[in-house]
């Protein structure tokens, strides 16, 4: 059987309103799910960059990006599973601590490279960027404190090189 | 040229001016009347259906007759929503039209005002681009585009959702035939390569099939599938939608394929050593089980969608491109394949196992379509509804024109046939009388739209193929549900004629197959508009050849199963 695994996918868009619904459909009508989802408008006003990961059957995920292509707003779409590209995300995440375990916390971060954004005397909020993997470590990690909340903004993604992605 | 008197509804109707519109097809409400006001000082004949989904299949009928946009004009709320199975049936059938359904005022959207609906949102999966336009000065350009993505590439349909304020007001923005797609692509040629290697493939088949699809109508390339069919010595058949893309009548013809294709057409698929597809989508209707269709043959496939590619099955070749230029680029590459003995083989089927109907019994739906076809020599633009009839008209009537068959294929939408057969009337340029065939089921869904032809006198003939069923359901509650009928008996039927004859519709009657020649004969001699034939048919017969949904093309049924049969384990 072929594997499940996350795709990387980036979409270049007309910046118009109902773009994401067409293009949430393509994927719900399928059944399948949109793990993460970072929109923004690029360079020029008019267009949007989408960078969706999403799980599935590859042969099936391809097709998925050809019926997103034929998206009359779309004027792009790629696939960045297994290419060169950097692809990098953030993450908040808020722990409760006394002082007496800061010491612990602050340490993983500076292991990770993260950074506290926020900080009270039964709290403190972590932010970390970089993949997806690093991510996920660190939040393991910190499960042996209580994590309050987090989020993470899903993947940003963009080619190495001079390349536009 | 600054248009500052014109309100958005009046640009909407030079708009469709310009587009080389002459004819629509719609139904009024509050919010449309600006659009119908507007449409008062125009020459563009406004045909007024009798439901809005009438209305959308007129226009996909007109649509389909005339290779040009059909265009269906209605109001919000409920008037958009009626159009929803018209939209879908376009979409399916990659029909190009345009429906204009108004809105409610901007400031009032999201606002459950009256007769409010999210129409471009409920259409979004059904469209192949949509609009909600919300200033008045877009509409030129929007009009511009919607036509354009409409008419080109992979045709469909195009929504354009209007609010009341965007129609009545004012809009200064002037004509134009700039358009703002940097998404839209429109396949031309295919690449050199993809041709090449496909004509590679073709040089080393002995036993090659062509099929061909709805692509093949649309693009215009009856002539090129025909000269590459005489070319290369190849037998060719064709999809429901495909048929008249090729002469049923031609010798290399094998007529239709699928499950309820031909015994040679299929015969031919299972034993062929290649089979080239010339924009047909490889359907289920025609692969039967996928994991073993055409299992060691090579498979090609040329299609103006690149999201075709690997859809069903992964091609050897996938030729991208309009079908009518990637069949020109082909031509010069080939040759004449050694094919003699394939092409005597399939001659040899098609011999040995012609399409047949029992004679005995009460009247046959195939008698009468095999006599309408004989009586008006093939030449007659044909429209269908859904279910057996539809079955046998794709195998009893000689098409051997393109445009002449038009019949909802891919959404299997009943109710459609006959509308259809109005909106093509209207396209009509052949001369050729109208034949609508419609079972007594999908009749009575779209039955009002007698009014409609009765007050244009459209030369319709009106077939009501009636076998008190909905035969297609109860063949298979017959065969493979152990004849337990549920909810197919159509007890209530109106009489047919009477209701025609209400309309003002003039109605025939053929009970007995000895009438019917005599009876069609008096239909197509009536030119004083609609008629209708009221068929009393035979009210247990099944279509056959028969392929259960979801089984190989070898567990062909061709004749009434001695035994029960399992249950098909594909879709519907």
């Amino acid at each position: 059987m072929i594997k499940d695994i996350a795709h990387s996918i980036s979409l270049l868009v007309a910046n118009r309103p109902g773009v994401l619904v067409r293009i949430a459909l393509v994927f719900s009508r399928r059944g399948y799910n949109i793990d993460s989802l970072v929109v923004s408008p690029t360079l020029d006003p008019n267009f949007s960059r989408m960078n969706i990961i999403a799980h599935g059957n590859p042969e099936i995920l391809m097709q998925i990006i050809k019926q997103l292509e034929k998206l009359v707003d779309v004027v792009q779409a790629k696939d960045h599973t297994g290419t060169d590209a950097v692809e990098k995300e953030l993450a908040l995440i808020k722990v409760r601590c006394t002082p007496d375990q800061r010491t612990e916390i602050l340490q993983l971060c500076d292991h990770f490279h993260a950074n506290t954004v926020d900080m009270t005397a039964t709290s403190m909020i972590i932010q970390i960027t970089g993949n997806s993997q690093k991510v996920d470590t660190l939040k393991s990690l910190l499960q042996k404190f209580e994590i309050v909340e987090y989020i993470r903004t899903g993947k940003v993604i963009m080619l190495r090189g001079e390349d536009k992605t | 040229m600054a248009n500052k008197t014109l309100s958005g509804a009046e640009v909407i109707i030079e708009c469709l001016k310009r587009e080389g519109i002459d004819t629509i097809f719609g139904y009024p409400g509050g919010s449309a009347i600006p659009m119908f006001d507007a449409i008062l000082d125009s020459n563009i004949k406004v045909v007024l259906s009798r439901h809005e989904q009438g209305a959308t299949h007129m226009a996909d009928g007109y649509a389909r007759q005339t290779g040009k946009v059909g265009v269906a004009l209605v109001t919000s709320g409920p008037g958009a929503t009626n159009t929803f199975t018209g939209i879908y049936t376009a979409l399916m059938d990659s029909s190009p039209i345009v429906v204009l359904a108004a809105q409610t005022t901007t400031p009032n959207l999201g606002k459950d005002a009256f007769q409010e609906c999210d129409t471009s949102g409920m259409t979004f999966a059904a469209v192949k681009h949509s609009y909600l336009v919300k200033d008045s000065n877009d509409l030129p350009r929007v009009m511009k585009e919607a036509f354009h993505i409409a008419r080109t590439g992979r045709p469909g349909p195009v929504l354009i959702d209007l609010p009341k304020d965007v129609t009545a007001g004012p809009c200064t923005a002037p004509f134009t035939d700039q358009m703002d797609l940097p998404g839209y692509k429109i396949p031309t040629y295919a690449s050199t390569e993809s041709v090449e290697k496909a004509a590679e493939f073709l040089k080393n088949s002995k036993k090659p099939l062509l099929l061909v699809g709805h692509g093949a109508m649309i693009s215009g390339a009856s002539r090129q599938v025909r000269e590459l069919a005489e070319k290369l010595n190849a037998p060719v058949c064709c999809t429901m939608l495909g048929l008249g893309a090729f002469p049923v009548d031609h010798e290399l013809s094998l007529g239709m394929l699928g499950m309820h294709g031909t015994i040679y057409a299929n015969k031919a698929v299972l034993d062929c050593d290649l089979i080239l597809s010339i924009g047909s989508r490889w359907d289920d209707r025609i692969t039967g089980k996928l994991e073993v269709f055409c299992k060691d043959a090579i498979k090609m496939h040329i299609d103006i969608d690149p999201a075709e590619e690997g859809k069903v099955l992964q091609p050897d070749v996938f030729m991208c491109g309009d079908a009518k230029l990637v069949l020109e680029q082909l031509l010069p590459m080939v040759h004449k394949l050694d094919t003699a003995d394939w092409v005597k083989t399939c001659q040899t089927w098609k011999k040995r196992f012609p399409l047949t109907y029992p004679k005995q019994g009460g009247l046959r739906m195939q008698h009468v379509i095999a006599t309408a076809s004989k009586l008006t020599d093939g030449k007659a633009i044909v429209t269908t509804d859904v279910g057996q009839h539809q079955m046998w008209v794709a195998q009893f009537f000689h098409i051997n024109y393109p445009r002449q068959l038009h019949s909802s294929g891919g959404a299997g939408t009943m109710g459609f046939g006959f509308p259809a057969a109005i909106g093509a009337a209207f396209g009509n340029e052949t001369g050729w009388p109208v034949l609508s065939f419609s079972g007594d089921g999908g009749f009575q869904m779209t039955e009002a739209e007698l009014a409609t032809a009765a007050i244009h006198k459209l030369p319709i003939k009106i077939f009501v193929m009636d076998n008190k069923y909905l035969g297609m359901v109860r063949q298979w509650q017959e065969l493979f549900y152990d004849h337990r009928y549920s909810s197919v008996d159509m007890m209530g039927n109106p009489d047919f004629v009477k209701l025609a004859e209400a309309y003002g519709i003039p109605g025939l009657r053929i009970k007995r197959a000895a009438d019917a020649e005599r009876v069609i004969q008096k239909a197509l001699e009536y030119n004083e508009g609609p008629i209708l034939i009221h068929c009393e048919c035979e009210k247990e017969d099944n279509v056959f050849p028969m392929i259960p949904a979801g089984a190989p093309l070898t567990a062909m049924i061709t004749e009434p199963p001695k035994a029960q049969l399992e249950k098909p384990t594909g879709s519907t």
